[in-house]
Parts: C-alpha cells; sequence; structure tokens
C-alpha cells in the first residue's frame, strides 16, 4: 500500500472500532458487507476490466450455505463462514470458467445468464426456503465471545473487513496484481508478453467471487437470515452502482459507493417506497454520463488540478 | 387418447405451440439486440423494459383512452420508438466514443427508472387484456385445437422478422445500414447521414421490442416486471446464436422457445433453466456462439 493509502486505511480503521458509540452497529455492518462485497467487485470490474453482471450470486450462495450449515448441521460459527466462502469460491470458478470464454459485452451477458440460472435453482430449491427464505440463523458464538451481543459481533465483521480490504489492497500491488492491470489496459499485449492471460483472469474471478461471498456469509451473520434478494439480478446491479458511483479502480471508491447507496436506501425506503428503484436508475444514468470516475475518482482528480495549479 | 412418451398428445402439441409463442417473442427481442448492436456497439439492457412499456401503452389505451388492439399494435411500436430515438439523442449519443460497456450501465439505469416509473404508477399485479374478437376461438386442426390468438403472434412474429430480413439485405436503405456498419466514416464520406441513421436503428429496433409487448399483451399477464425476466433469457438466446446474422437471430428464437415447451412436458423442474444450461454447453463447445464469428 503507498503512504496515502496506508493512513488513510488506518484513520479509517480507527473510526470504525469507535462507531458504535454514535451510529447504530447493525446499520454499519450492513454498509460494511456491502463495501466489502463492493470491493470484491471493483477487484475485477476496476483492475481486470471484467464487467461481471451476476456477482450477486456469489452474495446469495454464500449466504445460503453459511445459514443451512449454521442452522441445519449447527456448525460452529468460523466453519460456517468458511463453508459459504468456499462454497462462493467453487461457484465462482464454475461460473468464471465458462465467462472468460467470451469477452466484453458478452462477458457481462453470460455471467448475468449463468447468475439467472443459479437463481431459479435457488427459487426451487427446498433448502433455501424458496420465496420465504431462510430464517432464523443462530449467530453461535467465537472464541467463547457470544455474537448474539451486537457488539460482539460489531467487531468480528469490522476485522473481517479490514481484513479482506487488506488482502485485496495486497493484491492490487502485488506482480499478479500488475498482470490484471495489464490485461485491463491491452490484453492482446498481455497475450504477446507470454501471459496465460485465461489463467489470471480466472484466478482473478475466482478470487473476486470468494469475497464476495465471504460478504454473503457475514451478512447472513448479521441479519439471521438468507433471502432470494441476495441472489438477484437487481443486488447485481446494485454492486455494480456502487463500484461505478464511488469510483471503479480506486481504492475506497467501492467502500464511499456502498455507504452512500446504503445510506440512501436506508433514509428513502419509507418515503418514497418503489421510486427507490427510479432513483438508483437515475445515479447510474447521471454517473454514466456525466460522473464516470466516480466520487472518489472526481474528488483525487480535482486535487491534483488544484496541486498542480499551485505549482505553476 | 393417443400418448407420445406417456404424455398426452393433446398436451404435448399444446406446449409445443407454447414453445413457438415464446420463441417468437426471443426471436423478434433478439433481433432487436441484434441490429442495435451492430450499429451502436451496445447492448440494450432497457430492451427487457421497452418490451414492457409496449404491452402497458397497448394496456393503458384500451383502459384510458379507448384505443383498441389493432391500432395499439400499429401506435405502441411508434411510442416506443419514439421514446427510443428521445433515448439516443439525450444519452446514448455521447457515448459511442467510449468503452462499450458504459452503453450497457446506462440502458441498464434506464431500465430500473422505466421498471420502477411503471411499477410506482400501477403496482406490481398483472393487468388482463382479452384477446381479440377476430381471434377469439381455437382451429380445431384434428389431433388438437389450435388457439387463433396464439398462431398469430406467430404468423405475425415471423413475418416482422422477415421483412426486417428484406430491408436490411435486399433495399437501397439496407445497404447505407450495412455499409455504416462495416464502416462508419468511409460512409459519412460518401454523403450518408449516418448519425440520422443510428437514431432510427436504435428508435427501429426498441419499436421491435414495443411490437413484441403488444403481441404479448393479451396472450400473458401485463405487469411492469414482466420484461426484467425474459431479457435476461432473450441474453442467453444471443450468446448461444450470436449477433451476426438475423436469420441467425430468429432461428435461435424459435428453437430455443420450442426447446424450453418440451423441457416442460418432459421435465417441468428444468424449463426455467433449460436455455441458460444450453448456453454453458454452448459456450464449451462453440464459444462464439452457433452463428457468431470471433471478432
Amino acid at each position: 500500500m503507498s503512504r496515502r493509502v496506508s493512513i488513510a486505511y488506518l484513520i479509517g480503521l480507527g473510526l470504525l472500532l469507535l462507531a458504535p458509540t454514535f451510529i447504530y452497529p447493525i446499520l454499519v455492518m450492513k454498509v460494511l458487507c456491502f463495501a466489502l462485497f463492493a470491493c470484491a467487485f471493483n477487484l475485477l470490474l476496476g483492475y481486470t476490466g471484467l464487467l461481471s453482471f451476476g456477482h450477486a450470486v456469489f452474495l446469495g450462495s454464500a449466504a445460503y450455505v453459511t445459514g443451512h450449515a449454521l442452522k441445519v448441521w449447527e456448525l460452529p460459527t468460523l466453519l460456517g463462514l468458511l463453508a459459504g466462502t468456499g462454497a462462493a469460491t467453487l461457484l465462482g470458478w464454475v461460473i468464471g470458467s465458462l465467462a472468460i470464454r467470451r469477452q466484453g459485452i458478452y462477458f457481462a451477458m453470460v455471467t448475468l445468464a449463468l447468475a439467472q440460472m443459479v437463481y431459479f435453482f435457488f427459487l426451487q430449491a427446498s433448502f433455501t426456503g424458496g420465496e420465504d427464505g431462510l430464517q432464523g440463523v443462530p449467530r453461535g458464538t467465537l472464541f467463547g465471545l457470544d455474537l448474539a451481543d451486537d457488539i460482539n459481533l460489531y467487531y468480528l465483521v469490522v476485522a473481517i473487513f479490514a481484513g479482506s480490504f487488506w488482502l485485496i489492497q495486497r493484491t492490487i500491488n502485488s506482480p499478479f496484481g500488475q498482470i490484471l492491470k495489464a490485461i485491463r489496459e491491452n490484453e492482446p499485449r498481455a497475450i504477446s508478453l507470454g501471459y496465460d492471460v485465461a489463467k489470471y483472469k480466472l484466478l482473478a474471478f475466482v478470487l473476486s467471487a470468494g469475497l464476495a461471498g465471504l460478504a454473503g456469509a457475514t451478512k447472513t451473520l448479521v441479519f439471521k437470515f438468507a433471502t432470494l434478494t441476495d441472489a438477484h439480478w437487481h443486488t447485481s446491479g446494485e454492486v455494480v452502482l456502487m463500484t461505478l458511483l464511488g469510483g471503479m479502480g480506486t481504492v475506497f471508491g467501492p467502500v464511499v459507493g456502498a455507504t452512500v447507496i446504503v445510506a440512501l436506501q436506508n433514509e428513502l425506503a419509507d418515503k418514497v417506497g418503489s421510486l427507490v428503484t427510479v432513483i438508483m436508475g437515475a445515479i447510474f444514468v447521471i454517473c454514466v454520463l456525466a460522473f464516470r470516475r466516480g466520487i472518489v475518482g472526481e474528488s483525487l482528480a480535482l486535487y491534483e488540478r488544484m496541486i498542480g495549479q499551485k505549482g505553476r | 387418447m393417443t400418448e407420445i412418451f406417456g404424455v398426452p398428445i393433446q398436451a404435448l402439441f399444446g406446449q409445443l405451440m407454447l414453445g413457438l409463442v415464446n420463441g417468437s417473442f426471443y426471436a423478434v427481442l433478439s433481433l432487436g439486440l441484434a441490429v442495435i448492436f451492430g450499429m451502436l456497439n451496445i447492448i440494450n439492457f432497457a430492451h427487457g423494459a421497452l418490451y414492457m412499456m409496449g404491452a402497458m401503452l397497448t394496456w393503458i389505451g384500451l383502459e384510458y383512452l379507448g384505443i383498441g388492439y389493432w391500432w395499439s399494435l400499429l401506435l405502441a411500436p411508434i411510442g416506443v420508438g419514439l421514446v427510443g430515438i428521445a433515448i439516443e439523442r439525450l444519452m446514448l449519443q455521447w457515448l459511442y466514443k467510449l468503452d462499450h460497456l458504459y452503453g450497457l450501465l446506462l440502458t441498464f439505469g434506464l431500465a430500473l427508472m422505466i421498471e420502477g416509473l411503471f411499477r410506482d404508477l400501477y403496482g406490481v399485479a398483472g393487468q388482463p387484456y382479452s384477446i381479440p374478437e377476430e381471434f377469439a376461438g381455437a382451429f380445431n386442426l384434428g389431433f388438437m385445437f389450435l388457439p387463433k390468438y396464439r398462431a398469430w403472434v406467430v404468423v405475425a412474429s415471423l413475418a416482422v422478422c422477415l421483412a426486417t430480413w428484406f430491408v436490411i439485405e435486399k433495399t437501397r436503405l439496407g445497404a447505407y445500414l450495412r455499409a455504416a456498419t462495416e464502416n462508419p466514416k468511409l460512409t459519412q464520406a460518401f454523403g450518408i447521414n449516418v448519425p440520422l441513421m443510428v437514431m432510427l436503428t436504435y428508435g427501429f429496433g426498441v419499436g421491435l421490442a414495443g411490437f413484441a409487448g403488444v403481441l404479448a399483451a393479451p396472450a400473458t399477464q401485463i405487469g411492469p416486471l414482466m420484461g426484467s425476466n425474459l431479457i435476461i433469457v432473450v441474453f442467453a438466446v444471443v450468446v448461444i446464436g450470436g449477433m451476426g446474422s438475423i436469420l441467425g437471430s430468429v432461428v435461435t428464437g424459435l428453437g430455443l422457445g420450442i426447446i424450453e415447451g418440451m423441457t416442460k412436458v418432459f421435465w417441468p423442474e428444468a424449463s426455467a433453466t433449460v436455455v441458460f444450461m444450453i448456453m454453458a454447453v454452448v459456450l464449451m463447445i462453440r464459444p462464439a456462439g452457433l452463428f457468431g464469428r470471433e471478432k
């Protein structure tokens, strides 16, 4: 991590540790789950240049598997989280291997279609509880701490988020991450340099799917339920929106985007009802037309311009 | 009653017909997507929402303005086409120089807006629309009853697809269009107004979606959500068939509709997912799609 990023990371972490004193912890945990989801997605879209339009399926499958593992198999919490994450990683490998056979726009359509297939599977399968979802998932304990207490769970969620965020940064700045960026910038050139592009794309996809799964597994723990909404294409669209709004290919963009979107939905849900979808759509349109670098990207650009003018 | 593989022949042909009807919608919608993609290099995510708009306009026309089915069949596609032209002029035209993915994202946002607006105005419940008098009842073919309206949907869809094929492949306008798809700069240098053609292409493509919506109105429940689930299947159809050829889209659309109908008879649980499974298999065997070529 660069120095600026490290400092911002530590400040953010400090704020998170203090947050439950002044904000409702469940809301912060929701933001963190979606922020992790969006960061995982950004690894794929922002750094590898692959637009997956079916990422909700990894969130949803991990949510279901974790829920099932904790409620029916009565596994310990840690194993439940691992089971969910593992399932999403495996599913990511299957969907990723198929999807990387096509490029660009087709890649987006293939991921969307395969995700819809899994969605229908969840709709019909008995272990998901169909339209009702999987309810009453126990949170269990971890290292003797009772996670039914929101504050205990809160610090677990912060630890999961901080660890995953660090892992993503580490990946982006590793030689592997540099190759991903090379693929994003110019795929034919990366191929001609001798890189097995398909292998790198698949690895990025699987990593992103696994982390999205970790977000889904954590989300089940927070809300004690898993529903079809998690796996629906609307949620796939939401994570695209979070990343786009915050700034794709930026370190903190997805976190900012997820915070704004979750906060907006939280504020608007009771006031405007079904118009929320219209507002989300409008933000999408505005971002694409006028605001393509997102909140963080545009702010950074503005900052650089001001520094540049001072220097002259 | 005669049976084939333990399934009554009546039910088999009934599902076959339903499959053909669905296949016709797939064909018209994927054709529209292909025409738009050829010219604008954009995958129109709003296609499903505009199909829904066609159906809703038909229903609104009858409910509030007393406009009947036949007038709707003409007016609703034009209305949807005009909306499309507005979208192209106001928004899409600024994206042509950017990565194609932005077009997908923008139209996705539009789809959410259109769907959300109709949901806010009319609720999620489906609205009924009765079959026009001319097509009430069924033909007795001896071995089955063929509802007249279903036959009409298939015939009308195929006629529209054929007309589109004819215009693009056999007329002067179509020749300009193909030239502009192949090399827009050179075509413009020959004095052809390419931006105008792009605008009309988008209007026409979404007009096709509107037309399919009108056809669907008496055959299905009309509701704000009718388009979004359909469009994902149509995406799979497009991936399977590739967007290279017009007749390819039509054949793939109809074929998949029939396969889906047959799956409903023999393996009902898989009927919602069979198209996606076929897509996965095609990706493994022929990644470019059945009628596609790698670019």
